[in-house]
């Protein structure tokens, strides 16, 4: 059984002015899977989308996504095809704190298209937990997070590496 | 207008933590009907399962995916899961059982798109301790493109309160999980 670094940072940013997205690039390919995790808040209501690619963020219509949410006061249920992004969830408060944990299995072959799943928590609006495809077989070497009306200052993302055995 | 952001990889050295451990590897090289875990150490507090799944059904939609404990013990099961189809939230379970359920869509079959693969994180909390009966929770889904299911799930091993040594999945409808279908088995500290 191995020991040691299982678990890493990848990268941490933090944003020092309204901004509405947060890229990492770059992004090796010698973990197993890799996880975002997000503790924001948004300068007005928004939607908090998810992109990814290879080389270049694709911004195609090769997305799609299923959700599954409790948003006031209703569960529910709904989905986007052949979309320019994966949503993973909406804000309604300004600078509330909301934060969210993205997983991506498998991010780095060449053979399958990429799921994620995501939990998404914004307490006046939306529990919501979320999964995305990315039709692409490409390795994902950047991944980025939008808030159309931007993340407030001080939201933190951080991405981490997981390598099994 | 908003600037954009770039983080490059290499500005962090990765930080070494020792509370979360990779226990094994399954990555499916051809068609396998049982991914099974076995002599899982007892040096962990509780246990985490990542993976991606497809299975040899030759139509579309999505599979079931069975979890026992400790296979070949007396045991009996119950589980319960929060479904979002894409248009409707539900719910459904079941209290007698020979396994976990992971229902609805944690495995995509055989008959769909090329490249589609279910994902899941499944979390086996406090496995060895024998006072209490064991329980996971799970997060995974399946997404095609206009069609899919996002699932929260809970199950509990209650015919036992021994220790968990081994962990086997299966597929509904004796599917096989086919090539690139990949399992990893986490320890974490406590």
């Amino acid at each position: 059984m191995p020991a040691g670094s299982t678990y890493s940072t990848i990268a941490t940013t933090t944003t020092t002015g309204l901004q509405s997205t947060v890229t990492f690039t770059g992004i090796s390919g010698i973990y197993t899977d890799l996880i975002l995790v997000g503790a924001f808040a948004t300068a007005a209501a928004s939607s908090l989308n998810l992109t990814m690619g290879n080389g270049a963020i694709d911004s195609g219509s090769n997305y799609s996504w299923t959700y599954l949410r409790g948003s006031d006061g209703t569960a529910n249920s709904s989905r986007g095809s052949n979309d320019t992004r994966i949503f993973s969830g909406e804000t309604n408060t300004a600078n509330l704190q909301t934060n969210i944990i993205i997983q991506f299995q498998n991010y780095s072959n060449t053979t399958t298209f990429k799921t994620s799943i995501s939990r998404f928590n914004h307490t006046t609006k939306t529990a919501q937990a979320t999964v995305g495809l990315w039709r692409s077989t490409s390795a994902i070497d950047r991944i980025r997070v939008s808030a159309p009306s931007d993340f407030s200052i001080g939201s933190t993302f951080t991405l981490y590496g997981i390598a099994s055995a | 207008m908003s600037p954009i952001l770039g983080i490059w990889a290499s500005q962090n050295y990765p930080r070494i933590t020792n509370s979360y451990e990779s226990i094994a590897t399954v990555n499916v090289t051809s068609n396998t009907a049982t991914i099974e875990f076995t002599s899982i150490p007892s040096t962990f507090k509780h246990l985490q399962i990542r993976y991606i799944a497809r299975d040899t059904s030759a139509s579309a939609g999505a599979d079931d995916m069975f979890m026992k404990f400790n296979a070949g013990a007396s045991a009996t099961y119950s589980w319960h899961r929060l479904e979002g189809n894409g248009t409707t939230a539900s719910a459904n379970g079941s209290g007698t059982e020979g396994h976990i359920s992971l229902s609805a869509a944690a495995i995509s079959r055989g008959g769909n798109a090329s490249g589609i693969f279910s994902s899941g994180v499944i979390d086996i909390l406090d496995y060895q301790n024998t006072n209490k009966n064991t329980t996971a929770r799970a997060l995974y889904g399946s997404e095609r493109n206009g069609s899919g299911s996002m699932l929260l799930s809970s199950g509990n091993w209650y015919g036992s309160t021994n220790a968990v040594t081994s962990i086997a999945f299966t597929a509904e409808n004796a599917n096989s999980f086919v090539q690139y279908s990949q399992f990893a088995l986490y320890g974490i500290r406590g």
